[in-house]
């Protein structure tokens, strides 16, 4: 087996409950999480990502197919005699022990020796800034207070995997990106593979190392945040990560025939007959009438750094283009332009 | 500063508006206990009643007996048996209705909140019916040719009746019956804000089912664990009815102790201080278990 692999997912599929009421959470999972990475599960809700959490956690049991440790198979072993760890979505703080007792539970339930764990609490709570909270009790923290100790907690027993569950969507946007970059801080520091679960594709997109897309129980596409945004496998994935506009269109010589009428040269390879383009709002260019595919601006939205057009096209379909506010052009409501794309970046899709 | 004379005014405004109220509550409650307390100081009347003679006779009694014909005094066993015994059943029927009250309030605390308040009705069926006529049915159950018997004798665990009826068993299993859904409602109240997330957690980190039932579930739910305990224990200890009927006119607790004085005994200020004393032994074993269950602070 790959040792490199901190966990295996090999065709994980559960199915709760059973006959007409049943429920396919997951079906036919298969994913390899290397050791050391900050890797992000991320969906809409309902696709399964929690489900997939509690079968590495062990709260679940795969309906079939087997979960892997480093190549050891623990699908039927018990959560407390995994090394993997869990940051609850709502903390799951004990609330009649300290901060100190609650980070030192693990280690302690673990029957490490009670000077051991006092020099271990220690040495977490200073890792996420907690040092002067130790005597409190969770009750007398603030949700981002509570935040660390969840953490603090799921770490201090140096588990092979940590595994974190929307932790971070109970704070407010502000805390959220403070978080965002100690949750990124703590991994580079400890070494330990994270799976991190959200819905959130900005989120994704600035933590991971590596994504792995879900929807309706299946993985859509796995890899890099980079080859994810600019290289979407489907329709499915392009739409859910940033924002994207969809032509569809015939093939026809080299180039797209869109509903407009117009053809527009895309790196095709290959295909033929219909075909969808995703193009990012950035990667339009908006350029005086005459030039490429006529539209005319019927929205703005000034957004501080950016501005948001949308373009009608002549089959009366609208796309939005992402321009710089200060890139000197002056456009309005009602003008006439030329729409032109970086062909390199756009995307053909498969319908 | 004027804000907090404004709030001290309106607060004694508040008692004024409120003190019809408080001196009916005041005389209400503890009238009927000052007489008690009076009466146990009196000495005793020539049938029942009082004279209204200052005696310690009655207290003396409560501790000790005096020889009627030596004069010798020693401690009153009898009576120091019947409080011991009272005790003694008392915290029984708190032991086992705690052990039986856990699991039930945990089975309803975990159903669906569709089929919980089915449950709830069940456990307070009993409640609707007169204690005397439950007390009875019990009797029904365990008396030489009753369920029980004919059940154990058919199945050949036993070949002749075993005498439950006028035991200490009897006793405890009848307190137990009638004071099982006051540990069950407080446990169940208490189980009901648990949350069960947290025992995800323990056992995420590394706790065995003994260590998050000892470490996590039972810490959490202690003020329903404290709650209910006192609720069995106390009525359990001025216990009337149940050992009255059950345990038959031997088998004796300080509730019958002390209507014996107030009847055939007539001698109202023997019952009277015994009533104090029943008081105080109440009132101690609450600071003491109350001591005891918030030392220690925030730990398992
Ligand atoms: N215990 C359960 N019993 C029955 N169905 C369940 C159970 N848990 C989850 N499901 C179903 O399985 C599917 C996947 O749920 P899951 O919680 O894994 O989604 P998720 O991706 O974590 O969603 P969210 O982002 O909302 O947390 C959902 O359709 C859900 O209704
Ligand atoms: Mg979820």
């Amino acid at each position: 087996m790959k040792t490199d692999h901190a966990i295996d997912a090999c065709n994980v599929s559960k199915i709760y409950g059973a006959g007409a009421r049943a429920v396919t959470a997951l079906g036919d999972v298969s994913i390899g999480i290397k050791q050391g990475e900050f890797f992000t599960l991320l969906g809409p809700s309902g696709c399964g990502k929690t489900t997939l959490l509690r079968c590495i956690a062990g709260f679940e049991t795969p309906t079939s197919g087997t979960i892997l440790l480093f190549g050891r198979d623990i699908t039927h072993t018990p959560p407390n005699q995994r090394p993997v760890n869990t940051v609850f979505q709502s903390y799951a703080l004990f609330p009649h022990l300290s901060v100190a007792q609650n980070v030192g539970f693990g280690l302690k339930m673990q029957g490490k020796p009670a000077a051991e764990v006092a020099q271990e609490v220690e040495r977490v709570l200073a890792l996420v800034k907690l040092e002067d909270f130790a005597d409190r009790l969770p009750q007398q923290l603030s949700g981002g207070q509570q935040q660390r100790v969840a953490l603090a907690r799921a770490l201090a027993p140096k588990p092979e995997v940590l595994l974190l569950d929307e932790p971070l969507s109970a704070l407010d946007l502000k805390l959220r990106k403070e978080m965002q970059s100690e949750l990124k801080r703590l991994q580079t520091e400890t070494g330990i593979t994270f799976i991190f679960v959200t819905h959130d594709q900005e989120e994704a997109l600035t933590m991971s190392d590596r994504i792995g897309v879900m929807s309706a129980g299946a993985l859509m596409q796995v890899g890099p945040p980079r080859e994810i945004y600019d290289h979407p496998v489907n329709r499915f994935v392009a739409d859910f990560i940033g924002e994207t506009n969809f032509l569809v269109g015939q093939v026809d010589g080299q180039g797209l025939r869109i509903g407009s009428g117009d053809v527009i040269a895309v790196p095709l390879n290959g295909q033929t007959g219909e075909v969808t383009l995703a193009v990012r709002p950035e990667q339009i260019n908006i350029g005086p009438a005459g030039t490429g595919v006529a539209a005319k601006i019927i929205d703005m939205t000034y957004l501080g750094t950016d501005t948001h057009y949308t373009v009608a096209l002549g089959d009366a379909s609208t796309l939005v283009a992402r321009v710089q506010s200060n890139s000197g052009a002056s456009l309005s409501v009602g003008d006439s332009v030329g729409i032109t794309f970086d062909a390199k970046a756009v995307q053909v899709l498969a319908s | 500063m004027s804000g907090t004379g404004k709030t001290r005014s309106k607060g004694a405004n508040g008692w004024l508006l409120s003190a019809p109220a408080l001196i009916l509550l005041l005389l209400a409650a503890s009238g009927p206990l000052v007489i008690v307390v009076i009466y146990s100081v009196l000495a005793k009347g020539d049938y029942s009643g009082v004279r209204w003679i200052l005696s310690g006779d009655a207290w003396f009694r409560v501790l000790f007996e005096k020889d009627i014909f030596d004069g010798t005094v020693s401690l009153a066993d009898a009576n120091l048996s019947i409080f011991w015994r009272s005790v003694k059943l008392s915290l029984a029927t708190t032991l086992i209705t705690f052990v039986l009250g856990l699991p039930t309030a945990w089975f309803i605390g975990t159903r669906p909140k569709t089929t919980r308040a089915l449950w709830l009705f069940l456990i307070t069926i009993p409640f609707w019916t007169n204690l005397l006529i439950r007390t009875f049915a019990i009797m029904e159950v365990i008396r030489n040719q009753g369920l029980l018997n004919t059940l154990l004798i058919k199945i050949g665990l036993i070949s002749a009746p075993i005498q439950i009826l006028y035991t200490d068993t009897a006793v405890l299993i009848g307190m137990t019956y009638v004071y099982l859904p006051l540990m069950v409602l407080p446990l169940f109240a208490a189980i009901d804000r648990f949350d069960f997330k947290l025992i995800e957690a323990g056992y995420d980190l590394y706790a065995s089912r003994w260590q998050i039932l000892r470490g996590v579930i039972l810490p959490i739910i202690k003020p329903g664990i404290v709650a209910g305990c006192i609720l069995v224990f106390i009525p359990s200890l001025g216990a009337y009815v149940t050992p009255r009927v059950l345990g038959g006119g031997k088998n004796m607790m300080i509730g019958n102790f002390i209507e014996l004085q107030f009847g055939q005994g007539q001698n109202w200020p023997l019952g009277a201080a015994l009533s104090t004393m029943l008081l105080l032994i109440v009132l101690v074993s609450l600071v003491v278990y109350t001591r005891a269950s918030t030392r220690g602070g925030p730990h398992g």
